[in-house]
């Protein structure tokens, strides 16, 4: 097979999917990125950050002047046999541990309301953003991604801001402090702080750099293990169907083995990590003391000196070991704030008009001019050169197959999606200068999924038109033949619908999208391909009480079964993102080549005719 | 480290999204108490039966009984070291001090005569503190002995890591495989479970139990086994140490853990509220993202972006809201913590200090003691917050073993039949069946279907006609009545044995992660790839395989999205053809496929039906015209049978279905 060839069928297969698949390669989502993100978001917080940081260097001034007045406890109290002198230290570093709990109780109330309130803006800013993309921009990162961008990643940046807040401010000024105070204490003896603390961050280091490739394919062994286990719950009856059960037991051993053996491996990794960090500490404070008695014994020390000493390395060691905790973190941050970042560097290819037309002059005539529409940088265009007209009180079907751009052309209509060459006009006006509300009022859609929102089976019906009365819901129901499994339902109207509607059968749920669509009474009504779920009976009923409701709106119609389109007024044939063919049924079965095709895979030749 | 979305929407959040679930760092070390930053942003689930869920757990881990001890003693070991390390520090320190008195002391003078000496001059104190002390007048600091000291702590300390290390390696290895013992159970219980429990159960709940549930139980483990353990084991060993350097100070120590533990509890019990909040309005505000950005086309149609975005506005404030009180909350803990390791440092300074002045401690024993008291905080806070996690780890056991008791799809005969000479000779006898007890199915079916014949099934949605082939193909056990396989009864054959004559083609076309070769052969394992291409060709899988860059090693991705729908179909219907199977069950899709496609899939079906007795659940017009039977089913029971011809004459519900098909007209359009 030649690549460049095969290449473009993939690139096709990939169009007719409705985009790219999957979502787009993650975003480098280096340091840069995350802190372009935070200073965009940080800045309105600019003061409570003064305070945050104030008070953690409070807070941390006092901690570290503990360990001198314990000092000078055992060197001019104890040593020198002064009781009263104790007994006054004692009351000082009572105060200062009153000043310190009070600083950081202020420093956590500033962390945590910052570091929510920047979560809080993220979210928005995404939310806000996404709901001004177009279904291309949407389609292109995938709903599931753009959830996870919003609430997962969000999440994780959140998190990090308060963990720096809590931990990493107060690292640096802890360090340095007992680096200054140690300093201060003895200066020489200090010089071990030169050889204990790289030490301390190198074996933190090597641990963690090695656990980052083990935590990625531990991922994708827990990935698998819950890949092959889902397959095994939705795949149950093929699997029972075709007794496969114990290659199944042996598919899923080997996923479960192979995690078994990558999660032994960090685990054991994790093991090396408190018990190193516990080593080095405590082989430090030994060392402490055999140079310790050296100072002291040359006369350079004081003995109380000693354990202030400890005491302020045992500190710098932890702050250095939070710190990096922190740090462990920080690759995890990175991605998320790359991948936010991808999200609001994306730009919406819908653009309003600066004075949109409020007004239409008449009732829904639909007119398309010489309309393309391609994916940037797709080699073929999905529509080209569509010219078409759809006049009132008339019903304008479109069939083609899989592929041919009908899903698409539909979605011009109320820019979901805009044209890239040409025109869709709306009673004379191109859609792109009326104002959104005026477009949405003026057409309605039934998607090819029909969607519903939790809710009430009365306020998904509403969702168009909030002020719709009971009677112009039951009204609604009864042309989308949806009253009398409506009424059956105990509560009626007021039934609850599950999140996307999972509670009530596709059959039900595309006859709900309908009558909400009726609810919203448009002027143009857009079906994309809604009445695949119903059997032939509801099916045709439907339509027949549709077309007394339409009356003279705008109808068009994309089917894939020829027996719901077979009466409209004028049929579209699409091919490959062209219009091959338009007339009347009996029309096209007589002149036009591509539609026989496909009127006779459904129909043998005497039932068509 | 969960995250309150992580937990809220357990069972989507399972890598059905597409995106990667984030790890989780397993053993993370547990920062602070349920105030640590993070801990406490899940909910306490609370366990039913909490004491015999977790005596269960810890049964489950009985084949590693033996490593368990081994772990259990090295933790006493490391423990007993770690804690022995400090006090022998301490010894130094006393050398060391005793050097600083003795060379202050003029020489040649026996040490009682220093501390009289240091008496006589007035220093009542010092001398005091003198006594303390070993030391000899005019000699300094004997370093040969602090160096032997300091040696011995060393070995200590390097032996406490190592055995630390050691029962972190022993107890992952424990852990591990129970999880991994606990993740086989559950697979292998999936296979015994009746088809009924899938149909209760949502799917992506019983994907919750045998993944997230036991992904939690090994973090719970992980946690308590080395974690709660060493802790516990510490809280023991300092309270010992410290009780045998002082008990007077031992005493402050104690008192602090009541006070610890209650100030944890009441931080503890205010933040709990905020959690549920916070876990609440997160749990809306995802809803309310998730159904904003997959409606998103909708939002737009119907000009919903306002309400859309205010609502949001809304449940992010709240969140905003009961997300900052609650990380403050429990973020209050920390501090608190340590403030009162606070002020019994400073307690144990002074009242230290105070003994020291007055002779009845050693400045060394104070120095040791000091750091005992703040490794006895420590513990104490991780204990406490551990509760949660327990609890959260056993709610999950619960569910899990749940799962492994539920009950089993009913055993195969002790001595199944099997039909000596296979036909495909079926029959149905008086059967009757329902899903849900108080709402009959089917009620009193018969019927028969001579060897290679074709059975169409139609009727509206809901009217039985999946239920019917569920029955045959023995997914579902009939209530009254028998079917027949060639003249034995199916009960009374293994599953197995019926399944592997029987090959079925769903509407829901299943295929697994895999290449597409691999789905092809999926039903009978080994193949000659002779016979998997033979298979592909009669049923059109070769022309489209071909025209992919890979060809029958195209991977075909999780939901199978690289492939049309029709290709999907046509790859099923291979996999049942390479079964050779007797009987045959087709569910036609009644999803758009592509016109051309769906010519082939009807080819390719007739290819399959040929020679074989076929159930077809009819959408199209062809088959049903072809068949031999044609069975209309409503409210599970057959309202008619007959052929095309015969039931179009009878004018009964065969034939208004029929006619609704074709003239439009008829319904009255005009």
């Amino acid at each position: 097979m030649s690549s460049p060839a095969t290449r473009e069928v993939t690139l096709t297969r990939a169009q007719k999917n409705g985009g790219p698949p999957g979502e787009p390669p993650p975003s480098k989502g280096d340091g840069r990125t995350l802190l372009r993100l935070l200073r965009v978001y940080l800045r309105p917080y600019r003061k409570p950050i003064l305070w945050l940081v104030g008070l953690q260097l409070v807070s941390t001034i006092a901690m570290l002047y503990l360990p001198t007045l314990n000092a000078d406890i055992i060197d001019n109290g104890v040593v020198k046999g002064d009781t009263s002198h104790i007994m006054r230290l004692g009351g000082i570093m009572l105060a200062i541990t009153l000043v310190q709990i009070l600083a950081s109780v202020g420093a956590v109330y500033y962390a945590a309301r910052t570091a929510m309130a920047v979560g809080r803006d993220v979210r928005a800013g995404i939310f806000d953003h996404v709901q001004s993309f177009s279904v291309r921009e949407v389609g292109q990162f995938g709903a599931p991604s753009l959830i996870t961008r919003t609430t997962n990643d969000v999440q994780q940046v959140q998190m990090l801001v308060f963990l720096a807040f809590i931990l990493l401010v107060s690292a640096p000024v802890m360090a340095f402090g007992g680096v200054i105070m140690a300093v201060g204490v003895d200066a020489p003896l200090s010089g071990l702080l030169l050889i204990v603390v790289p030490i301390l961050i190198a074996s933190v280091a090597l641990i963690v750099r090695r656990m980052g490739p083990l935590f990625r394919s531990m991922q994708v062994r827990i990935d698998e293990v819950n890949r092959v286990m889902r397959e095994q719950i939705t795949g149950i009856r093929v699997i029972r169907a075709f007794v496969r059960d114990d290659y199944e037991q042996k598919r899923f051993a080997g996923a479960n083995t192979e995690l078994m053996g990558v999660s032994v491996g960090v685990g054991r990794l994790m093991a090396w990590m408190f018990p190193t960090v516990m080593l080095v500490m405590n082989v430090s404070s030994v060392a402490v003391m055999w140079f310790g008695a050296h100072r002291i014994a040359g006369g350079g020390m004081e003995i109380g000196s000693l354990t202030a000493f400890l005491a302020y390395l045992m500190q710098i060691l932890m702050s250095v070991m939070m710190a990096t905790f922190v740090l462990i973190m920080l690759p995890r941050a990175q991605v998320s704030a790359g991948r936010i970042q991808e999200v609001l560097d994306t730009r919406t290819s819908l653009t309003l008009d600066p004075d949109p037309v409020t007004a239409l002059p008449e009732h829904g005539q639909l007119e398309f001019r010489s309309v393309d529409f391609r994916y940037p940088g797709a080699a073929e265009p999905v529509l080209c050169g569509i010219d078409l007209v759809a006049h009132p009180g008339q019903t304008t079907a479109i069939i083609g197959s899989t592929g041919s751009g009908k899903t698409t052309l539909l979605n011009l209509i109320p820019r979901l999606f805009d044209v890239t060459a040409g025109e869709v006009l709306v009673d004379g006006v191109d859609v792109r200068r009326l104002s959104p509300e005026t477009l949405s009022s003026v057409v309605g859609l039934v998607p090819q999924k029909p969607y519903l929102f939790s809710g009430t089976i009365a306020s998904n019906l509403r969702y168009g038109n909030p002020a719709a009365t009971d009677e112009d819901l039951w009204r609604a129901l009864e042309v989308a033949q949806a009253a009398d499994f409506v009424r059956a339902k105990d509560e009626g109207l007021e039934a609850p619908i599950g999140q996307g509607g999972t509670n009530v059968s596709g059959g039900q749920r595309q006859r709900l999208a309908i009558a909400r669509m009726l609810v919203a009474e448009p002027e143009i009504y857009l079906f994309d391909d809604s009445f695949s779920a119903l059997d032939y009976a509801t099916d045709a009923a439907l339509r027949a009480a549709l077309a007394r409701e339409t009356g003279d709106a705008t109808v068009v119609i994309v089917a894939q079964r020829v027996s719901t389109i077979r009466n409209a007024d004028r049929i579209v044939v699409l091919d490959e993102g062209r219009v091959v063919g338009t007339g009347t049924h009996d029309e096209l079965m007589e002149g036009n080549e591509t539609y026989r095709e496909i009127v006779l895979s459904q129909h043998s030749e005497q039932e068509a005719a | 480290m969960s995250t309150p979305e992580n937990n809220g929407k357990k069972p989507e959040k399972n890598g059905e999204d597409g995106g990667p679930t984030p790890a989780r760092i397993k053993g993370a070390p547990q920062r602070g108490g349920p105030g640590g930053p993070m801990a406490g942003a899940m909910p306490t689930e609370k366990a039913m039966h909490f004491k015999e869920s977790s005596l269960r757990l810890l049964r489950m881990m009985r084949p590693e009984r033996a490593t368990a001890s081994l772990a259990l003693l090295l933790g006493v070991v490391s423990v007993t070291l770690s804690v022995v390390g400090p006090k022998i520090l301490g010894h130094a320190t006393n050398l060391i001090f005793g050097g600083v008195i003795g060379k202050l002391s003029p020489a040649g003078l026996t040490r009682d005569e220093a501390i009289a000496t240091a008496r006589a001059t007035g220093n009542d104190t010092i001398a005091d503190v003198m006594t303390t002390v070993d030391f000899t007048p005019g000699q300094g600091i004997d370093f040969g002995e602090v160096g032997r000291v300091l040696l011995i702590v060393l070995a200590l300390f390097v032996l406490s890591s190592a055995a630390m290390l050691w029962q972190g390696r022993l107890t992952t290895t424990i852990v591990q495989r129970t999880a991994y013992r606990l993740r086989e159970q559950a697979e292998t219980k999936l296979a015994r479970l009746p088809l009924g429990y899938f149909d209760k159960q949502p799917r992506g709940e019983i994907l919750s139990r045998t993944t997230n549930d036991i992904d939690n139980i090994s973090q719970t483990l992980q946690q308590a086994l080395s974690q709660l353990v060493i802790s516990l084991l510490t809280i023991v060993g300092v309270l010992l140490m410290m009780i045998l350097i002082s008990p007077l100070l031992a005493l402050i120590a104690v008192i602090t853990v009541p006070v610890s533990l209650w100030v944890t509890v009441i931080i503890g019990k205010r933040a709990q509220p905020q959690f549920l909040k916070q876990w609440g309005t997160t749990g809306k505000l995802n809803g309310h993202i998730e159904e904003m950005f997959t409606g998103h086309a909708l939002v737009k149609v119907f000009g919903r972006q306002k309400e859309a975005s205010a609502t949001f506005a809304e449940h992010n404030e709240d969140l905003f809201q009961a997300a900052f009180k609650a990380q403050f909350i429990s973020g209050i803990i920390q501090p608190a913590m340590m403030f009162i390791g606070n002020v019994n440092y400073v307690l144990v300074a002074v009242i230290g200090g105070l003994r020291v002045a007055s002779g009845t401690m050693s400045l060394g024993d104070v120095q040791a003691f000091i750091q005992y008291s703040r490794q006895f905080s420590q513990p104490i806070t991780q204990v406490a917050s551990m509760a949660n996690l327990l609890q959260s780890g056993v709610a999950s056991a619960e569910r899990v073993f749940d799962l492994l008791d539920s009950e089993e799809q009913s055993p195969e005969p002790a001595e199944p039949l099997t039909p000596a000479d296979t036909v495909g000779r079926v029959a149905f006898e008086h059967v009757s069946f329902r899903y849900e007890e108080d709402k009959p199915l089917i009620d009193d079916l018969s019927l028969s279907v001579e060897p290679g014949h074709t059975v169409a099934i139609v009727g509206p949605t809901g009217a039985g006609k999946t239920t019917l082939v569920n029955l045959l193909m023995r997914f579902y056990e009939v209530r009254g009545g028998r079917i027949t396989l060639d003249g034995v009864d199916i009960a009374a054959m293994t599953r197995e044995d019926l399944r592997a004559r029987t090959g079925m083609v769903l509407q829901d076309t299943w295929l697994f992660g895999g290449t597409i070769a691999q789905n092809i052969v999926y039903g009978v394992g080994e193949v000659s790839e002779e016979r998997m291409l033979e298979a592909a060709r009669a049923t059109h899988v070769d022309h489209f395989v071909r025209t992919l860059p890979d060809g029958y090693d195209t991977i075909i991705d999780e939901e199978g999205s690289n492939l049309s729908a029709g290709e999907k179909q046509l790859i099923t219907i291979a996999r049942a053809f390479l079964t050779e199977p007797t009987i045959l069950v087709l569910d036609e899709a009644t999803s758009s496929v592509d016109t051309r496609t769906e010519v082939l899939i009807q080819r390719a079906m007739t290819e399959l039906r040929s020679g074989r007795t076929s159930f077809v659940i009819a959408h199209r017009l062809s088959t049903i015209r072809d068949a031999d039977l044609i069975l209309v089913m409503e409210n599970g029971s057959i309202v008619e049978q007959g052929d095309h011809e015969g039931l179009l004459e009878a004018g009964g519900a065969y034939a208004r279905l029929y006619a609704a098909q074709f003239a439009e007209a008829v319904v009255g359009v005009d």
